[in-house]
């Protein structure tokens, strides 16, 4: 097997919360970076020596500290624009991609009859059938305000989109078309171009749900050719409470803001106001400043290992984990079961056990997963299950971690009398 | 091994042949109860007449503790009048409460004793009540509705 240049045994060591012992002494075997991912030091600190050494409310004040402070968030949002490829201006700190996602679906709701933005009956809002509610229950409730119809392309039994009815899904009527990287269940990573592609020939405007993808593979935005997108710091190594919207910067100037208040004006009398230029004029409020901080040292943290070394270490433990999952009896991946076009989230019923109790067995052996629907309850049902199992992997997880799930499995099998 | 006092030998056995389950004809009202923080569902079908539990019947997807939880709650309550059921009811729900520190009476709990190690597992709490509170829901519902009728 060849070798990357990551060495994840050496990496661990920077995470204080992977020497840390579980449930009987068991050493912690986390795999559940797709929910989140653990903190490097360097994170923990950067974020603790911002309250230490600089807070201070930005963008306001005469005095060092607000410098400081400012020097230090605007330096994060600079940090963020070069791992996206983005202009500085693009990044809008948020408080989770959550936020940002449904931050755009009332911008569009704010947006003036007949703007670019606006929606109305007879228009539609296409989305994918494998999206975290995240990203499908704005635009449902956006459809629902404007009366636009939401639509949604199809994933085969493989767990991948449908390409081939894109045309009959993607037509005329459609506005937006809004669409996950990667899933956060099945692996699959969605071919961006094509829907792009797609999307600018109705002229629509397309957002994309880059949770599983910013912080597991090289991102440019200008190559992705998408018009929106979204990520969350704390799966990127980041602390919680910091996300990212990135537009490019004709639609942030056109979009409408979607919270006002303090930072974001320009001018304001008793009767009106008006905005700020972009990122400012939709970052209402004294922002997450030692959030933004605490990403940027995250993302500083992946640069220095290259985003190519995370995505090739990833890749070499899914296909890994594929080869021994699958094979083993009772065991059935939901989604792609080649390394191809598929980010390291492997997830899986095993026959006879229900999810939660998988997890629990699992938890014995100090292995942390994730069960359950994964925040896609339609693409359970689409596959006819309750839930799955999901194992997802990170630049600290070794190919030992996967054995101990391997043998987590096992024991859950004996432990129940199947398999 | 506390998986041990987790899935006792009891509960497993209600998981593999629950009790009650697959909906009956019979019923005064229906309810519907989801976990949506991991999907378990549960239906169930309860009649009372003359204060009494006359029929209950539930069909339901779900972990081993939330099914094995449904069928015995279905076990205790078939038969009791209602005030009594809601002993029970109350009495299970301290038991889930207590983290580990009740062993739950016997005597009036029966086979729902074999879930008080699930008292230790904050995440699994919810599990063992979802059929427990589709009872309450569904009695309280069949109560109103005969008052109303």
């Amino acid at each position: 097997m060849k070798t990357t240049a990551l060495n994840a045994q050496v990496l661990k060591a920077d995470f204080p919360i992977l020497q840390r012992e579980m449930r009987g002494g068991k050493k912690l075997t986390y795999l559940d970076s797709g929910a989140t991912s653990q903190k490097p030091l360097s994170v923990i600190d950067a974020q603790s020596n911002f309250y230490k050494t600089k807070n201070a409310a930005v963008h306001r004040g005469a005095h060092l500290l607000a410098e400081e402070a400012d020097e230090a968030y605007e330096g994060a949002r600079k940090i963020v624009a070069d791992f996206l490829g983005a202009h500085v201006d693009e990044v809008i700190f948020t408080k989770s991609a959550t936020e940002s996602l449904n931050a755009i679906a009332y911008s569009f709701g704010n947006a003036e009859a007949g703007s670019k933005f606006a929606l109305k009956k007879g228009d539609s809002i296409v989305v994918t059938e494998m999206e975290h509610h995240a990203n499908l229950i704005p635009w449902q409730q956006l459809a629902r305000r404007t009366g636009a119809t939401l639509k949604w392309i199809p994933i085969t039994d493989e767990g991948r989109l449908d390409y081939s009815i894109l045309d009959g899904i993607i037509d005329s009527t459609t506005r937006v078309v809004a669409f996950t990287h990667q899933s956060n269940v099945l692996g699959t990573i969605n071919d961006v171009s094509k829907l792009v592609e797609a999307a600018k020939k109705v002229s629509a405007i397309t957002v994309l749900d880059a949770c599983q993808s910013a912080p597991h593979f090289a991102i440019d935005v200008k190559k992705l050719g998408v018009d929106l997108l979204a990520f969350s710091g704390h799966k990127a190594l980041g602390p919680t409470g910091i996300g990212i919207l990135w537009g490019r910067s004709e639609i942030l100037e056109e979009m409408e803001p979607f919270l006002f208040g303090g930072s974001m004006i320009e001018t304001v009398t008793m009767t009106d106001a008006t905005w700020a230029r972009a990122p400012r004029k939709f970052e209402a409020g004294v922002p997450n400043m030692a959030g933004a901080v605490g990403l940027g040292a995250a993302l500083e943290y992946l640069t220095s290992l290259g985003m190519e070394n995370v995505h090739a270490w990833e890749m070499e433990l899914t296909q890994y984990a594929l080869d021994k999952i699958s094979n083993m009896p009772g065991l059935k991946v939901i989604g792609p079961l080649d390394a191809v076009d598929r980010g390291a989230v492997i997830s899986f019923t095993v026959e006879g056990i229900h999810p939660h109790d998988v997890g629990q067995v699992l938890d014995q052996h100090g292995i942390a997963v994730r069960t359950g629907h994964h925040c896609a309850w339609p693409l359970m049902k689409k596959f006819g299950i309750a839930g799955t199992t999901r194992a997802s992997f990170y630049i600290y997880n070794t190919l030992e971690d996967i054995d101990n799930l391997v043998v987590g499995i096992k024991s859950a099998q004996e432990f129940f009398k199947v398999g | 091994m506390e998986l041990n006092s987790l899935y006792q030998e009891v509960i497993l056995d209600h998981y593999k042949r629950p009790h009650h389950k697959g909906l009956s004809e019979l019923k005064d009202i229906q309810v519907h109860h989801v976990n949506p923080s991991c999907g378990d569902e549960v239906t169930l079908n309860l009649s009372i007449s003359g204060g009494i539990v006359s029929d209950i019947s539930w069909d339901g997807v779900g972990c081993s503790i939330s099914q094995a939880s449904t069928s015995i709650m279905t076990d205790l309550v078939l038969g009791q009048t209602v005030a009594h059921a809601y002993k029970i009811l109350d009495n299970f729900s301290e038991l889930m409460a207590s983290k580990g520190t009740m062993v739950g009476d016997e005597a009036l709990l029966d086979d729902a004793v074999a879930l008080a190690g699930v008292s230790k597992f904050p995440a699994r709490v919810k599990c063992a009540l979802l059929g427990w509170m589709a009872f309450k829901d569904a009695s309280v519902q069949a109560i109103d509705g005969s008052e109303k009728a």
